[in-house]
């Protein structure tokens, strides 16, 4: 590697990895620290003063999260992150629904894995999932989803925007399908909500899943948006002392909803400024990555995509020798979830990308913390390494894996 | 009295935070890393995430990769009480409302419990005999109202002699009293870290490591495809700090059983009406379970907490409604006594002089009520 681009010793790498998690925001970690200390009490002990004090930031924090979706603070249901409100989504609906006869879901080939993990659950216990594919662009085409509802429809389960690929889908024109025909419509906003504007009423959405720690708040903290008017009915996953409506039991994590809502709150305030900037470091990334690596991809459509995402095949090059080659830079193949698997990304073999390309990926995420500095060190140590390993004989991991 | 005096009795329903756990959450908070990211950063939450499962694990004498981290006590139950689609589930009817209500959820049936507060065993062996279908039996570590610590080894036995899975809620174990999950001979175990000093929104369910569970949340595989969804890093290390310590400080346990029973011995010789449940057998250090007759838990906690005393009518859940204990009815307690009972819980840094603003709070109520029934 050429000293142009190695970090300076002290220097932690570039973190360019903000679809798999971000870091709190200071003024979250601020707002969460007295109710770790000093403020204890269970938001459920209403018969004291500490208790009560907790129940108090929690509704606070609940009117947060529904402002940013516009819901009402009572449609909000707190879980431990998107992932369960994705799994409370998609079993909880269908369970409530298959008993009067509508057992069938619709979703997309390349939904987050927890919900096709769900959706495959239900398959188990006897429901019909349809899995439809996407466009190259990464798209739904509409015609095609239509085409899948059935009158035993129960739920669709679409994206909001994409965790790999950071396209966002068209969530209004699916609602309005949904609608017109009494199917409850699920979309996991884990990346949408905080950086796209998201409106449940616009776009016609019953169920919404809202990740913490994706938007500088904390882990451990997500919710599932349930739509009041018409009811959105569910079954819970989590029964006990029946918290969150009955919907969803267990003591809530009150500094964990606290750093939530603030987080919320935050990216409500914010998103005006953030997003036109995003999109400036990631066209400043994209242009000045093409123009030393002209042969560089960009998968998922240009257009519909989230400010701070971009996803790329460098072709020739294995995305696994590419990261080794750049320990400068935190940067991933896809989702966190399934990093440690060899098979290259589901998503982007779904969008029609041979293996090989589909292995050449990188996910790059960009967000609040990033600045133009970071993106020109990470085209230039990018670039340097795609060249220095285009000259050597492939001893890839992709060959050792094939 | 001073308005601004404030004694935390409530201790069974969140504990305060062990400094050095929050010191960890706070350090992890700001760090971005997703433990199942393959960068540094993500090594390095999961370098952490390990340490913590190792300090769990210890705390309760399992092996770590026998931790499967969740979001908390409640969700473990399900976890535990929904993992085995086949198995009928037996649970004992003093069981948390999360265990009672994820074994509804399945048709679970109750075990009953003796008047002092402990698992009928007898009852138990009998429900098992009777049905040869595999069954999954849970019964509580140590009863979060009355404080009664249940006979769960013995339980374990009775369980497996019929080939039955066993399952204990020891939410309420871990920094009162030693919880082993080997002599215990558990397969399954909740754990929660807001009860010993961790921060909320944290807690575990110890499996057996040849079980093989049905998880309740799927996603991307985390935590060996038991329970999905990106790790709560800082959660998890601010709960692994707290088992640490809670291992450590076992000495504190003794002070506060020195404590509650001077509580006890208060205010019994205050009131020869009041009647402590649970006291025929050996109990949790920390909590004292009482009823002034004649005046409703509600008034109780009511004045309690306008005299700064804080304590519960119960166990802290759902709507904030005080209800009648299912726990003293499971007792056979007439629903007129267990109508008028408390919880007190204590803990680490309770105080003689919150003791003593407990005694002078419910004494000038109990002075006040029967004054006035005079």
């Amino acid at each position: 590697m050429t000293a142009a681009i190695a970090r300076k010793p002290n220097q932690p790498p570039v973190y360019l990895d903000y679809q798999a998690t971000t870091p709190c925001d200071p003024r979250v970690v601020e707002a969460m620290l007295p109710w770790f200390t000093e403020k204890f009490g269970n938001p459920a002990s209403v018969t004291h003063a500490y208790g009560r004090e907790a129940e108090a930031a929690v509704e606070a924090a609940r009117a947060q999260v529904a402002s940013i979706v516009k819901a009402e603070p009572r449609e909000i249901i707190f879980t431990s992150g998107a992932t369960e409100a994705n799994n409370l989504a998609v079993k909880g609906a269908l369970r409530f629904h298959r008993q009067f006869g509508k057992d069938h879901m619709v979703t997309l080939v390349t939904e987050h894995k927890c919900v096709i993990e769900s959706a495959r659950a239900m398959e188990r216990e006897g429901c019909r999932v349809t899995f439809l594919p996407v466009e190259p662009s990464g798209l739904v085409d509409l015609k095609k989803l239509e085409a899948a509802l059935e009158e035993k429809t129960a739920l669709v389960s679409v994206m909001a925007a994409h965790n790999e690929i950071g396209v966002i889908q068209p969530l209004a024109e699916i609602g309005a399908l949904c609608r017109a025909r009494g199917i409850l419509f699920h979309s996991d906003a884990a990346q949408a909500v905080g950086k796209i504007p998201t409106d449940v009423d616009a776009m016609s959405i019953d169920l919404l899943s809202i990740s913490g720690h994706k938007i500088y708040g904390p882990k451990g903290i997500g919710a599932l948006y349930v739509r009041r008017r018409p009811r959105a009915r569910i079954e819970p996953l989590i029964d006990g002392g029946g918290q969150e409506r009955g919907l969803r039991s267990g003591t809530l994590p009150t500094p964990l909803c606290v750093g939530f809502g603030v987080a919320v709150a935050l990216a409500e305030a914010e998103m005006r400024g953030e997003a036109p900037r995003l999109l400036a470091l990631r066209q400043r990334f994209l242009n000045g990555l093409r123009q030393k690596l002209p042969r560089v991809q960009l998968n998922g459509d240009a257009e519909q995509r989230l400010p701070g995402n971009l996803n790329l095949s460098f072709p020739g090059t294995p995305a696994l020798d590419l990261m080794a080659a750049c320990p400068g830079l935190a940067l991933s193949t896809g989702s966190a979830c399934t990093a440690a698997e060899v098979e290259p990304s589901f998503v982007l073999r779904a969008l029609g990308h041979p293996p090989e390309l589909a292995a050449s990926s990188l996910r790059i995420g960009l967000g609040r913390f990033s600045t133009e500095a970071e993106v020109d060190y990470a085209i230039e140590a990018l670039a340097a390494a795609v060249k220095e390993l285009g000259a050597r004989p492939v001893t890839s991991a992709l060959a050792r894996a094939t | 009295m001073t308005a601004t005096r404030a004694s935390y009795l409530d201790w069974n329903a969140n504990a305060p935070m062990r400094e050095e756990a929050i010191a960890a959450v706070n350090a992890a908070l700001g760090r971005a890393g997703n433990p199942s990211s393959v960068h540094g950063y993500g090594r390095r939450a999961r370098q952490a995430v390990n340490v913590a499962r190792d300090a769990i694990a210890k705390l309760v004498n399992a092996a770590p990769e026998e931790v499967v981290f969740t979001s908390g006590g409640t969700e473990a139950n399900n976890l535990a009480l929904r993992g085995f689609p086949t198995r009928r589930v037996m649970v004992s009817a003093i069981e948390h409302e999360s265990a009672l209500a994820a074994a509804t959820a399945v048709d679970g049936s109750r075990i009953p419990v003796t008047g002092k507060g402990v698992v009928d065993l007898l009852a138990l062996a009998q429900m098992l005999a009777a049905d040869p279908r595999p069954a999954l039996v849970s019964v509580m570590f140590a009863n979060n109202e009355t404080g009664v610590v249940q006979p769960v080894a013995e339980a374990a036995q009775i369980a497996h002699r019929h080939g039955a899975l066993f399952h204990c809620d020891a939410v309420q174990g871990p920094g009162k009293l030693p919880v082993d999950f080997r002599a215990i001979d558990a397969d399954l175990m909740t754990i929660s870290a807001h009860k010993i000093g961790g921060p909320m929104g944290s807690g575990a369910l110890i499996l057996r490591r040849d079980l093989a569970i049905e998880p309740l949340v799927k996603g991307g595989g985390q935590e060996r495809g038991r329970r999905g969804g990106t790790e709560n890093f800082p959660g998890i290390v601010g709960f692994g700090k707290a088992a640490a310590i809670a291992l450590e400080d076992m000495e504190a346990a003794r002070d506060v059983a020195a404590l509650r029973d001077v509580a006890e011995r208060h205010l019994l010789a205050l009131a020869p009406d009041a009647i402590v449940f649970g006291r025929e057998a050996p109990r949790l250090p920390n909590t004292l379970c009482i009823a002034m007759p004649r005046v409703a838990s509600a008034t109780q906690v009511i004045a309690l907490d306008l005299a700064g005393v804080m304590v519960s009518a119960g166990a802290a859940c759902s709507s904030g409604k005080v209800t009648r204990s299912h726990v003293l009815d499971a007792m056979g307690v007439a629903p007129a006594i267990a109508e008028c009972a408390i919880r007190i819980s204590l803990g680490w840094s309770t105080t003689g002089a919150e003791i003593d603003h407990l005694i002078e709070a419910w004494g000038a109520l109990y002075a006040r009520t029967r004054a006035s029934a005079a």
